[in-house]
């Protein structure tokens, strides 16, 4: 992350930097633990959307989006959805749509629960990129808005 | 008890508030100390998936808000058709009570069969689905359909909100 005129005070840049990766690795850890303890996908996608969105109120839009570019979150958010789809339709092979076919493993293991973790990684991806893209969107009309 | 019927009387204090505050900022400031009372409320009563969910979602609205109503001033309209506006929301009020008063009536005594589908998901969520976590079982195995449901919704937020701000094809000015 460069020093750029954009954005806030350097105090809130300094933190920010500090803060931002332990934010999105927090989310991460979120996701991956969905199916142990409390959270799951919602929750875990918009805290990794809200660490993107502490970079871009601090560091201005570009550093943001040349991290995150709008097409590559519409990109994501479309395999979230795809990806989403196809685990509730590979149920098929076993019976049923949203028919749990991974072995569910042993209880209170990370690799459990079988198409459960699969799940809240789609749904993790459709909500951050999603919410993200949202932020983006309202944020660049406000500011032709604003030029007016 | 007595914390849920405080925090219950702060979030009705705070929704007041807001509505009725004049400047903008401090009526979307009230608007997430209410935000913040559900999800502590939702912590009191032994939910922390959703008071994880409702805390982040709240932080996240509570930005949005902030920078679209930032160094705006919407005026709000008092004034004109009060005869129209008070007849709608009074016929909107009665149509509104008949409806749930009918809905209402057939439903159980609050907390009566207790725990009667609940009780089979704790039962067998752990066994069925091998997770830990029951909230994820059944939002994600027995009940995907209503998750599927959820991420569509969003999905089509995203869309509605993306085709009204979209640059493309709109008449410059």
């Amino acid at each position: 992350m460069k020093e750029t005129r954009q954005g806030m005070t350097i105090i809130v840049k300094t933190i920010t930097r500090l803060t931002v990766g332990l934010i999105f690795l927090y989310g991460i850890y979120i996701v991956l633990h969905g199916h142990l303890t409390p959270g799951g996908g919602f929750a875990g996608g918009v805290i990794m959307a809200l660490a993107f969105i502490h970079l871009m109120i601090a560091f201005g839009k570009e550093t943001a989006l040349k991290k995150l570019s709008q097409a590559k979150a519409a990109f994501l958010e479309n395999l979230g959805a795809l990806m989403f789809l196809s685990v509730a339709a590979l149920g098929f092979s076993g019976g049923y749509f949203f028919y749990n076919f991974i072995k569910k493993g042993m209880p209170f293991h990370l690799l459990s629960a079988g198409i459960i973790p699969l799940c809240n990684i789609a749904i993790c991806l459709k909500v951050g990129a999603g919410l993200f893209s949202i932020f983006v969107t309202l944020l660049i009309l406000n500011n032709t808005g604003r030029k007016k | 008890m007595l914390e849920l019927h405080l925090l219950l009387l702060f979030m009705i204090v705070a929704a007041v508030v807001a509505v009725e505050i004049k400047d903008l900022l401090s009526s979307v400031i009230a608007v997430g100390a209410v935000g913040l009372g559900v999800s502590l409320s939702f912590l009191l009563l032994k939910a922390p998936d959703l008071a994880i969910t409702q805390l982040v979602v709240e932080i996240l609205c509570l930005i949005i808000l902030i920078r679209a109503t930032i160094n705006k001033d919407l005026p709000l309209v008092k004034d004109g058709r009060w005869f129209f506006n008070t007849l709608s929301t009074l016929s909107f009020l009665a149509v509104f009570l008949l409806f749930a008063y009918f809905a209402l009536k057939s439903l159980p005594v609050f907390g009566k069969p207790i725990m009667r589908i609940a009780e089979v998901y704790l039962k067998e969520g752990l066994a069925k689905t091998g997770a830990a976590n029951l909230v994820a079982a059944i939002i994600l195995d027995f009940r995907g359909y209503d998750t599927l449901g959820e991420a569509t919704v969003l999905f089509t937020a995203v869309i509605g909100v993306m085709a009204v701000m979209r640059k493309v094809g709109r008449i410059r000015k």
